[in-house]
């Protein structure tokens, strides 16, 4: 259990997946102007995280990882079958986001005019390829714990997008000198956010 | 006075549209308020009948880190004698500190001003006094032997990434003074970490060969919780509350600090709520790493963390920031509190950070607008809900 909370509170602030490792930006720079359609694709992500990196998880240790097919026969002890592994993750993401999106158009029809592109660019959003790929490289131990894992860095990204735009809401009236209107400042923002989520940085728990 | 009214009258219309010096009619305007309340009136909008006009506040906000600069400048003096081993007059401590800290305080005026009025001009926008505190908060968060160039890099940085680009004065999302403090700690940790950078003449080797410069946070971090003076004296809680131990200039003496905090709370320039639920903040997570007490870092009592480090210097001057705290009466306490938590919590539990403060309030300036955004939400769907029933 505290193995468990460790892994939680480490992925939302310590490896925290736009602070920590600048994944999922496009999204992250693109739908977080206003607080709520950003909270509505934070969720968005962290439901496809909670499902497919669990899904990947037993991909990954009963098919790809090398060994992983002794279940079937153990002739095939030495067999490793990694290259598969891009192509496999991203066609369980595809098709979880596909099912997001029926389910948030038939829930929501506004958010889902708001979210517009974004939604189904979901499946190509670089968090959640880079929660499967962080989940097999750092071998949990089962499945409870990758579960955790996906659901705190997707707690974690929604944190941030969620933070950005209520910032952006707020400087909305700012004077912000031209050329950095729009997706400059929005970058100046993300870096200083940066910063201030180094106090993070180092905490073992 | 009236004298003085008639040459700024007569070299006035220089500086309006049309004039000589048209360009610089804001440089004209900051230096013209500076000197006389303004005579113009609002013709629309929103009237607030107030002396407390931004310059005033932020005039009352000096006043009340004078004390803490003026016990800094002292203590940089005695810690230095301290560290060569001499006994000096009191003067010459005195003197010693103002030939540490006053250059400080210069070149973040001088920079952070130059970068100010380049930006004032060349945007049309007036000057504003938001700086003066700034450039006067960062002397009293550095350490006394920092070099100057990296002040001024630090100021640049702070005034340009932290302000300007977000339109100047009261549009910031992060305190200035304290993105310049971590972006030096960031930068140059090798500089802004470590035990000899906390006493003036240390980096130099001007000092005796066993002392030690380290603060009573890094002794803290080490197990050490008997802290020490660099010659081995002890430090008692007098001591710590006087303010006569290494640290960044301004943050050691408690005493000072409470004085400015008393200015700023009968001035009602600083908001009390941020105050007290920040040491509400602290003393909770005090309390319960003293239950976990893994490690003697975690058993020092709770009072204690508010002596060592900056955490009071933090709370009364860094969080109470009106532009970057949380605007909403509930959302200052929310705001306040996980301040003085997460404070503690860095302080505590990362090994790599020695200070916890500056990095909670930076992370809680990036969500204050968070927390508004809810309050005001929740204040909303309130209001709906008492105006359906009725």
């Amino acid at each position: 259990m505290e193995n468990l909370v460790n892994i939680f509170v480490k992925s939302i602030f310590v490896e925290n997946m736009v602070f920590a490792y600048f994944l999922g930006m496009c999204s992250y720079l693109a739908v977080s102007k206003t607080v709520k359609t950003s909270v509505g694709l934070g969720l968005a992500v962290v439901f496809v995280l909670v499902i497919t990196v669990p899904i990947d998880y037993l991909i990954e240790n009963y098919l790809l990882a090398e060994g992983a097919l002794v279940w079937l026969s153990p002739e095939l002890a030495d067999v490793d079958l990694g290259f598969l592994r891009f192509i496999l993750f991203i066609a369980v993401i595809a098709s979880m986001v596909q099912l997001v999106e029926m389910i948030v158009e038939k829930v929501s029809p506004t958010l889902y005019a708001n979210l517009g592109i974004f939604l189904p660019l979901i499946a190509v959003n670089c968090a959640i390829l880079g929660g499967s790929l962080f989940m097999a490289e750092r071998e949990y131990a089962n499945i409870a714990e990758a579960t955790t894992y996906g659901f705190g860095s997707g707690i974690g990204w929604f944190l941030a997008i969620v933070g950005i735009a209520a910032i952006r809401e707020k400087i909305k009236y700012s004077n912000v000198p031209a050329p950095l209107k729009g997706l400059g400042i929005t970058f100046i923002i993300t870096g200083l956010m940066g910063l201030a989520f180094m106090g993070f940085m180092g905490i073992e728990l | 006075m009236n004298k003085l009214r008639r040459t700024v009258d007569k070299i006035k219309p220089h500086f309006q549209k049309g004039g000589k010096f048209a360009k610089l009619e804001s440089t004209f305007g900051a230096f013209e308020t500076m000197l006389f309340v303004p005579n113009h009136t609002t013709k629309s909008g929103a009237h607030i009948r107030d002396a407390m006009d931004m310059k005033r506040t932020m005039v009352v906000v000096i006043f009340a880190l004078v004390p803490s600069l003026l016990f800094g400048i002292y203590n940089t003096g005695y810690q230095h004698f301290l560290a060569i081993g001499e006994s000096a007059e009191f003067w010459s401590v005195v003197w010693y500190g103002l030939l540490k800290v006053v250059p400080i305080v210069i070149v973040s005026y001088v920079v952070g001003l130059a970068i100010e009025f380049i930006f004032a001009q060349i945007r049309g926008h007036e000057v504003n006094e938001g700086f003066l505190v700034s450039g006067f908060l960062i002397p009293l968060i550095m350490p006394a032997d920092v070099p100057l160039w990296m002040v001024a890099v630090a100021t640049a940085f702070a005034v340009i990434i932290g302000k300007e680009v977000f339109g100047g004065t009261g549009m910031n999302i992060l305190n200035p003074a304290l993105t310049a403090r971590a972006f030096l700690f960031f930068a140059y940790p090798a500089w802004m970490s470590g035990d000899k950078v906390w006493v003036g003449g240390m980096v130099d080797g001007q000092t005796l060969d066993a002392f030690s410069g380290a603060t009573p946070l890094a002794q803290a971090a080490a197990g050490n919780t008997s802290f020490s003076l660099g010659n081995g004296a002890g430090i008692d809680t007098i001591d710590m509350i006087i303010g006569t131990i290494p640290g960044s200039i301004g943050e050691t003496s408690k005493i000072a600090i409470l004085i400015g905090a008393a200015i700023l709370l009968i001035t009602r320039v600083g908001s009390l709520r941020i105050m007290l639920s920040m040491l509400a903040g602290g003393v909770t997570m005090g309390l319960l790493l003293n239950t976990f007490a893994a490690n003697p870092f975690m058993e020092i009592p709770w009072w204690e963390h508010l002596l060592i480090g900056s955490f009071l210097f933090g709370m009364v001057f860094m969080a109470t920031d009106p532009v970057t705290a949380s605007q909403t009466a509930k959302g200052k306490i929310i705001y306040g509190f996980l301040i003085g938590f997460l404070a503690i919590l860095i302080r505590v539990l990362n090994p790599a950070y020695p200070e916890g403060t500056m990095l909670a309030i930076l992370l809680m300036n990036v969500f204050a607008p968070l927390i508004d955004h809810y309050v005001v939400q929740g204040n909303i769907k309130k209001r709906m809900k008492r105006l359906k029933t009725t």
